[in-house]
């Protein structure tokens, strides 16, 4: 492959050509994760700073942002303040420094820990229904598959509103209205159309001769289902369950309109984080900080199969 | 048979091995897929059918114990000819249409540009990603503060590349720019997306054929109009497809960015929607929508996709 | 090995009644659900006194002010059990007493000697009677409350800021009395650099979601003359909605929205208030008597630097009113506590307490003391206020007058959509419709 170094072929790129790709590229990349490290960056600042016009760059860095997240607290006036006894912890001198009392822990914990039940549970299920369905569709002859298959992707067409019309209706005559539970077979169902689609695109890869053999050795099908298949599917599996626990992760409609205070997630509960008057701009972003970084880690970790999953497996790198 | 499958006859106990070795395949295949099956019809079908039936009624979801009257086509044809529904539509129409271009543009750009593999290329790939990972709720809330005239990055940032004034416009107030703020914030979160699909489309693209136009004297121009979009074309629709049901189904995102105002140009049918069902409770009447919105996108997705299959084939 | 599994069955016996035991050792608890607001903070420290007097623990629901109707509402039409005293808008208890969310505490007042003679009037029949004027009550008057201004006194007493608008204006500058009062002041501070810092005149309602708007734009309204309805036919809003005097103050409320507010203020409600106002962008500031004990107490434009008036006047003297009442819901599985809650918030001695925390009593012990004008800078303006409060419409279907209200005030306001007649034409066939199939008209 001799090519003079000037030309702009599309098979080789030139020194050149790869130089200014580079650049444009990462100037996008700067410009696009702006965004995110200012919100960052906030979690850091003090109320009144995250509100300062024109907006700060330089401050002074307070974990006061974190605090508020974590407490409720009530303003006192200062003949209280000086009655009580001294503050015992670094966070309780913090909160007693701008006039205030801390009340409590926040709903924060719970709701994070909602968002881990809900979204691990849901996603439990629906990779264990999606993994069998996704086999059966791979390696029988199911009648009418097609259809089947454009009907479980079909149910993620409806508008999620347009869902909780008859789902709020059904909860509330089952009282299924917020509860881990409801909330749980409500992901489910949303989540095993996203599992049977990617799921069956990794059992498809898995070559047939390998059960075949085992058969042939007389394991059953169905011995040969949990032996053989399913440990060479692992990955694809490990896969598909971090993209539905994503999908729980973030939903917001459902959660809203079906949850009120037991089975709240954290979509619901960030963007109304108020604080003394006005939204409390660094708890909220403190809050959401912490709840990107479960989900950055799974993005390092699934950097190769990302493609796969956003595209319902019908594009494989 | 082998010691393996010897041991495996022998540990299963007498009852169950009978049992198993007596199912089909084809009885296998149904235990399997049943599951799923019945968990959709649960929760997606019935459902569908209920709010079927609501949609002929005047059924309000507040008032359970009120009488329910049947009322025919009559929501339907209040839904249809309401010109509040036709302008919400107009309103999805123009954030779908315009951040798919852009998402396109952007996206394709970035891929053609990241294809070049040059050195770094994957960690900046990474950073990319990111916001596509984020909820969309959550991103709708934070980009209001972003987006305050006066505190918010955003505006600084313009008067610092172009040296306006940055109280002199706001992107969410303000009647123009509003519909455009939420095209840029969807642009933002999904150009990854677009992005990623449309590089896998370019690395499908062996290079023994780029190889034999080079051959053959083929400008850079002419290969790419000839070679690579073609080639590209079915993984840029089905991004198209993907991306165009996620935005018409928009709402944590709009919702939290501006509320569908000022006034109603970004009030998105879903947000229409939502406010018909659940704030004015009127079950009936948003029930019919929902139908509606749903035929819509199911039978525009079908026409799509019988065309993609088609490029596909190609 | 049968040893282990008798061991094994007693733990596990042990650990289901530990688990078990707390639901059957009743702690009693009641959970309360209002807004997330400073009052709210100062009833928790309040109802501290009840937990000690009843041993009854307290559990509380607050949700921001933006999503409280969509929440709680969802909550009681879902027949939810969360919430077993709820303190609900004054808006909600026609569609409450109707479809039976809230407990008819009619029975429980007699039992209990509470009267609501002890009550201011217009609180009583703002949060607590359905239907309006009729002895039915459903809620305790709880949070009294109406539309008032904050100023900042301090850049009104600077000199040369005094001596500028005397000259402009030829008047002192003061708190203004009339709506054309005020608009001249906000245009005089509009654009002002004072301190090195941009400010600007005033900061209204506007938020288009929940309530905002109207709750902002219906104290110039009630000024300028406009009804509901007319006071001899009920439901007959033609002509009283959209009479010339209503269309001209609706106008109004647009020019000072265009004219002298903040940038970035087109769908903002009381947090965004508080913000502007604390930042030191605005000279003036329209929110709820509320918010005023937590601005008095700020570091940075409380105490000498903020000064508060009533809504100002202009044909007519209105302010919106504000405030809730406390009910008991009737899904709730906690019935006695909660009546229990609500005789000792009935107190002389509690009312006292919750207006010294903070929280604005509508009890008489309370507001007719001859104290009470001096005990806050804002409390004789609280006083003035609540006598001249009016009310949005409370009736069931008050959620669907309010979002076409919302819809139809915003889009001309703030998306200069059509003109004010317009608006308000649309607005009646709107609330029209709303009643028509309520079978009302």
């Amino acid at each position: 492959m001799s090519m003079p170094s000037s030309a702009h072929s599309v098979a080789e790129p030139s020194q050149w050509s790869k130089r200014l790709a580079s650049l444009i590229v990462a100037t996008y990349a700067i410009v696009t994760i702006l965004p995110l490290l200012w919100i960052f960056l906030t979690g850091f600042k003090t109320p009144p700073d995250s509100i300062a016009y024109p907006p700060k760059i330089l401050f002074e860095p307070s974990v006061e942002g974190y605090v508020n997240l974590f407490t409720t607290r009530s303003r006192q006036t200062p003949e209280f303040l000086a009655s009580l006894p001294p503050p015992q912890t670094w966070y309780e001198r913090l909160v007693r420094s701008r006039n205030m009392v801390i009340g409590g822990p926040s709903k924060v914990v719970p709701r994070f820990l909602n968002s881990m039940v809900i979204g691990f549970g849901s996603t439990f299920l629906a990779v264990c229904f999606g993994t069998i369905a996704a086999y059966a569709f791979s390696r029988f002859r199911v009648p009418l598959a097609d259809d089947l298959l454009f009907f479980i992707l079909s149910t993620r067409m409806m508008p999620p509103i347009a869902v909780a019309i008859p789902i709020y209706l059904m909860f509330r005559n089952l009282g299924l209205t917020d509860t881990k539970l409801g909330m749980i077979l409500l992901y489910t169902a949303v989540n095993v159309s996203l599992a049977v689609w990617l799921l069956k695109g990794f059992i498809d890869e898995i070559p047939r001769e390998y059960e075949e053999a085992a058969m042939v050795d007389g394991y059953t099908r169905l011995q040969a289902f949990f032996k053989v298949v399913l440990p060479q599917a692992t990955t694809g599996i490990a896969a598909t369950a971090i993209f539905c626990l994503i999908f729980a992760w973030n939903e917001y409609a459902f959660a809203v309109l079906l949850t009120s205070g037991e089975a709240q997630t954290m979509p619901p509960f960030i963007p109304f984080i108020i604080g003394e008057g006005g939204q409390d701009w660094p708890a909220v972003a403190a809050a959401t900080t912490l709840f990107f970084i479960p989900i950055l880690c799974f993005t390092i970790l699934l950097r190769r199969h990302l493609l796969r999953g956003i595209t319902f497996g019908a594009v494989r790198k | 048979m082998s010691a393996l499958a010897e041991q495996t006859v022998a540990r299963t106990p007498r009852r169950l091995a009978l049992r198993f070795r007596g199912m089909s395949d084809r009885a296998i295949a149904w235990l399997f897929i049943a599951p799923t099956v019945l968990l959709l019809l649960a929760i997606n079908i019935f459902p569908l059918l209920w709010t079927i039936q609501l949609s002929f009624t005047n059924y309000r979801a507040n008032r359970p114990n009120a009488p329910i009257r049947y009322l025919g086509l009559d929501n339907y044809r209040d839904v249809l000819t309401d010109p509040e529904v036709w302008h919400a539509m107009q309103a999805t129409a123009h954030f779908v249409l315009w951040s798919i271009a852009l998402e396109l543009v952007l996206g394709f750009g970035l891929a053609l540009l990241i294809n070049r593999r040059f050195r770094g290329h994957s960690f900046w790939t990474t950073i990319i990603l990111l916001p596509m990972m984020l909820s969309p709720a959550v991103v709708g809330n934070f980009w209001t503060f972003l987006l305050q005239p006066q505190s918010g990055l955003f505006n600084s940032a313009i008067a610092l590349l172009t040296g306006v004034d940055p109280s002199s416009f706001q992107m969410i107030g303000d009647v123009r720019l509003a519909p455009w703020s939420i095209i840029m914030v969807d642009t933002w979160m999904w150009t990854p997306y677009v992005m990623l699909i449309c590089l896998a489309g370019l690395r499908s693209i062996p290079d023994y054929i780029y190889e034999a136009a080079e051959v053959d004297r083929a400008s850079p121009w002419r290969q790419f109009w000839s070679i690579t979009l073609p080639m590209v074309m079915p993984f840029l629709m089905l991004a198209i497809l993907f991306r165009a049901i996620e935005n018409f189904k928009m709402f944590d995102m709009v919702n939290l960015l501006t509320s569908g105002g000022p006034g109603s140009t970004t009030e998105v049918a879903s947000i229409t929607l939502k406010r018909e069902a659940f704030e004015k409770w009127r079950t009936g009447y948003s029930s019919a929508l929902a139908i509606i919105l749903f035929v819509t996108v199911f039978g525009v997705a079908n026409i799509y996709v019988r065309a993609l299959n088609r490029v596909k084939q190609r | 090995m049968i040893q282990k599994i008798r061991a094994l069955g007693a733990a596990a016996v042990v650990v289901a009644s530990c688990l078990g035991g707390q639901a059957v050792a009743q702690t009693k608890q009641l959970t309360l659900c209002w807004a997330a607001w400073d009052p709210a903070n100062a009833l928790v420290e309040l109802s501290k006194d009840f937990t000690a007097k009843s041993g009854v623990q307290m559990k509380y629901e607050f949700v921001p002010w933006t999503s409280y109707a969509d929440r709680f509402l969802n909550e009681l039409n879902s027949k939810g059990k969360l919430c077993d005293v709820i303190i609900g808008d004054s808006q909600w208890i026609g569609g409450a007493a109707e479809n039976g969310h809230y407990v008819k505490l009619n029975d429980f007042f007699a039992k209990e000697k509470i009267s609501m003679d002890d009550f201011m009037p217009a609180t009583v029949v703002g949060y607590s009677e359905w239907p309006k004027n009729t002895p039915n009550y459903w809620a305790l008057p709880a949070m009294g409350d109406a539309i008032g201004w904050t100023y900042r006194k301090d850049w009104f007493a600077r000199p040369e800021i005094q001596a500028e608008f005397k000259k402009k204006y030829g008047r002192d500058l003061a708190p203004p009395e009339t709506y054309d009062q005020l608009k001249e002041i906000a245009e005089f501070f509009q654009g002002k650099e004072i301190d090195g810092k941009k400010v600007y005149g005033a900061y209204i309602y506007t938020e288009r979601g929940s309530e905002g708007i109207t709750m902002g734009v219906t104290n110039v309204l009630y000024d300028w003359g406009f009804q509901y309805e007319n006071p001899k036919k009920a439901y007959q809003m033609e002509g009283f909605v959209n009479s010339p005097d209503a269309v001209k103050g609706l106008e109004f409320y647009k020019s000072l929205y265009k004219c002298c507010t903040a940038p970035g203020m087109s769908n903002a409600y009381m947090s965004e208030g508080l913000d502007a106002f604390k930042s030191g962008q605005v000279a003036m500031q329209m929110n709820f008597f509320a918010f005023f004990p937590g601005l008095y107490k700020d570091p940075n434009v409380g105490g000498d630097k903020i000064g508060f008036f009533v809504n100002p006047k202009q044909k007519y003297h209105f302010t919106q009113l504000g405030g809730q009442g406390i009910s008991v819901v009737s899904y709730s599985e906690h019935r006695d506590d909660a009546l229990a809650y609500i005789k000792w918030f009935a107190q002389p001695d509690v009312q006292k307490k919750w207006w010294a925390l903070g929280g604005y009593s509508c009890h008489k012990a309370v507001l007719n003391d001859p104290g009470f004008p001096k005990s806050a800078p804002f409390a004789a303006d609280f006083l003035k206020s609540m006598d001249i409060v009016k009310d949005f419409w409370a009736e069931p279907s008050y959620a669907e007058l309010l979002l076409d209200m919302q819809k139809r005030v915003h889009d001309y306001v703030v998306a200069d959509k059509g003109t004010a007649q317009e608006a308000l034409d649309l607005l009646v066939k709107d609330w029209q419709k709303v009643f028509k199939e309520d079978g009302k008209i």
